[in-house]
């Protein structure tokens, strides 16, 4: 047997800087980063000031009609945001009863920060708040009951970003529970139970929701009798329900995929109920690696809501779609003003779904260190 | 076998709806299939309430039945689903821009009780070009929506007419509207209503003329459900009694001043004495009713296409048949 002895050592290396490099090197360290940063310098400069000239100092803010918009070199016509926002928020629910949609929306609120803040004790109350409290009050509240005083607005007034939202959250508080349903059932050893959980994911998920949409909302009034049909907006509502929860239920199977089986085992044979183990030992494992694709999977839905206009709901894509084409405003910024103004809407719930996910990764993350 | 189960479902439907009127009273709202939004006959104003020319026929019918034109739902629907809206019985009445043809009505079980818009495809020019007929295109090159009839009505017509032009396509309407903007074509071409409310979206609307020439006909007019004669009927002489009210001069300002006129056409027509609205299955007054909160077909279409609002679209057609134009109703007798 041969020995392998090194003759020549390496020379020694500086020890790894004590923090990071500051921004000045990272951006301008060597050549190459100078020539990348120099670059997107050069493009910001290409783009940002027609950007901010448009959006804000050629900008009208106010006015009665669309013809100061009209004119040559104006920019984005905020005024006509400002004019229609009432429509852009609650479609043509009466402006009396706004009180109540904010208010349905504000509880929402609560409940999803009381959910979601780590620090809050009482998750149990959160939890049966979000998804057995809130649908009761919420419908209550936005649809009215005669006996307690609320008099009733009909779903066709109900639009805009009230329809938006509404169809997002009901679309999210069905697919997390559905899609767990479904994914426990596709794994589930009674053949009869696996069988119908995959029929149901893959039917529903080889559909387009344009397609189902449109089945709801043609085809069921024609089986039905009148009286019978579900209302226009609940249709929709069912399908994104339906649609969210069988692609939730693949990524949760994907989760339950990654908890080993030692850990099933392991709380069995400490005497742990099936229940009691899927609670505490396993969902929470198999949910916590799928953070990123259920977030996603929101996301996802969130701007999907948007196809509920080709059923002739106002959502607010199309509230803002359909202002435009109002002869008092038409002109030639309009549409744009109108699709910025959409896009900002869209990008402030995205943008702070994913911070919110990106935060629990975090956490979850430290927790296994 | 699914169509068969559809038709199945669609006759059992239709047979088991016979009084659409008993079903509007009943309900205590007519339920009425309006379009998703189109400028001037039905969008949704600055508080999500509807207006336009459609949505003032339907509430003309609402105030002949209950004396209240708020008494109305409106159900917006796209182009695909608007008939079988209104088959399903989902709907009682389609105010909806919606164009009269033979196959619509001999073959979908449809009705048109009336031309209420007489629309046409027709041209957008510069002024400066001082362009005054379709002739005067000749050799001009012309910005069209692809795939629509009215990319085929403009082959035609050129074709007839024997002289050539240039034919630019878009996918998209506003595509189109922006090429025209931008010079690529000496015209833009569409539906007539919709040219108004396109020239709209221009930076400078007053530097550009629809041509009055016409080359389609477009026949917009109120649907119902075949299988209901009664409420065909109520649906027509809403439309024929907001017509008449204009040729005899009844507005909604002087149509309760009118009820004591001498005018024997006038005091028939607002059942001063006869009652010609049992027939239909509604009370003496159901004219007055109709005008006092609509207006007479004149107001309807200034208020919402012509001089009231932005649009000014010209009458044309649409005037009455005294003033050169198409609307001549049957008289209230």
């Amino acid at each position: 047997m041969t020995d392998f002895l090194r003759a020549n050592f390496l020379p020694p290396q500086p020890p790894p800087p004590m923090r990071a490099p500051g921004w000045r090197s990272k951006l301008f360290g060597d050549a190459r980063a100078t020539a990348i940063t120099v670059l997107l310098l050069a493009l910001a400069a290409l783009v940002l000031p027609p950007a901010i000239r448009y959006l804000f100092i050629d900008a009208i803010w106010s006015a009665p009609d669309g013809a100061a918009c009209r004119a040559p070199g104006a920019g984005a016509c905020w005024a006509f945001i400002a004019a229609k926002s009432p429509f852009f928020f609650y479609g043509a629910y009466p402006p009396a009863f706004y009180w109540r949609v904010n208010l349905t929306f504000a509880l929402a609120a609560a409940l999803i920060v009381w959910l979601l803040h780590p620090k809050i004790p009482g998750k149990g109350i959160a939890l049966g708040g979000f998804f057995l409290g809130l649908p009761i009050i919420g419908f209550v509240l936005l649809h009215g009951a005669p006996a307690l005083g609320l008099p009733v607005v009909g779903t066709n007034l109900w639009g805009g970003a009230l329809v938006s939202l509404i169809m997002a959250l009901a679309g999210m508080a069905a697919a997390l529970p559905g899609g767990v349903a479904l994914a426990m059932g596709r794994r589930s050893e009674l053949p009869a139970l696996r069988w119908l959980s995959v029929a149901t994911i893959e039917f529903v998920r080889g559909a387009p929701l344009i397609a189902v949409l449109f089945m709801a909302n043609v085809l069921l009034p024609l089986f039905l009798p009148p009286d019978w049909a579900p209302d226009r907006l609940l249709r929709p509502m069912f399908g994104i329900a339906l649609f969210a929860s069988a692609y939730m239920a693949e990524v949760v199977r994907g989760g339950l995929a990654a908890v080993p089986r030692g850990q099933g085992e392991a709380a069995a044979a400490l005497g742990f109920s099936r229940w009691q183990s899927l609670k505490l030992i396993v969902l929470p494992q198999a949910l916590g690696a799928v953070v990123p694709g259920i977030v996603n999977n929101f996301v996802a839905l969130f701007k999907d809501t948007t196809l509920v206009a080709i059923v002739g709901l106002f959502d607010f894509l199309h509230a803002i779609d359909v202002a435009r084409l109002d002869p008092v405003w038409a002109g030639p910024t309009i549409a744009l003003t109108g699709y910025i103004f959409a896009a900002l809407f869209y990008l402030t719930f995205c943008l702070a779904m994913s911070t919110y996910a990106r935060g629990l990764e975090n956490r979850l993350a430290a927790a296994k260190r | 076998m699914l169509v068969r189960v559809i038709a199945f479902s669609l006759l059992l439907g239709l047979s088991a709806r016979a009084g659409t009127l008993d079903d509007v009273l009943a309900r205590g709202a007519l339920v009425c299939g309006v379009n998703t939004g189109l400028a001037g006959f039905g969008l949704p104003d600055n508080r999500g309430e509807w207006r336009g020319f459609d949505i003032d026929y339907c509430r003309a019918v609402a105030a002949a039945i209950f004396d209240d034109p708020q008494k109305v739902r409106f159900t917006p629907l796209s182009g695909k689903d608007r008939f079988t809206a209104l088959q399903s019985g989902e709907i009682d009445l389609l105010s909806r821009n919606t164009t009269w043809t033979q196959s619509r009505e001999a073959g979908q079980g449809l009705l048109f009780a009336g031309v209420n818009y007489f629309d046409g495809q027709a041209f957008m020019v510069r002024k400066a070009r001082n362009l005054k007929s379709v002739r005067d295109l000749k050799g001009a090159s012309i910005c069209v929506q692809q795939g629509t009839t009215t990319e085929l009505n403009l082959a035609d017509t050129f074709r007839k007419l024997g002289i050539s032009a240039e034919t630019v396509v878009f996918t998209g309407g506003d595509e189109a509207l922006k090429a025209y903007e931008s010079g690529r074509c000496d015209a833009y071409t569409t539906d007539g209503s919709a040219l108004y409310a396109q020239r709209l979206k221009l930076s400078a609307p007053g530097e550009h003329e629809i041509l009055g020439e016409t080359i389609s006909k477009e026949p917009f007019g109120p649907v119902v459900r075949q299988g209901d004669d009664r409420w065909f009927n109520l649906v027509k002489w809403t439309h024929f009694a907001l017509l008449d009210a204009e040729e005899l001069g009844v507005t909604a300002a002087n149509v309760e001043r009118l009820r004591q006129s001498d005018t024997p056409e006038i005091r028939r027509l607002l059942g001063a004495d006869n009652d010609f609205g049992a027939g239909l299955g509604l009370p003496k007054d159901w004219v007055v009713r109709i005008v006092k909160a609509v207006g007479n077909y004149g107001e309807i279409f200034e208020r919402n296409l012509g001089q009231g609002s932005p649009l000014k679209i010209p009458r044309g057609l649409n005037a009455q048949w005294r003033d050169g134009g198409l609307h001549y109703a049957p008289p209230v007798r």
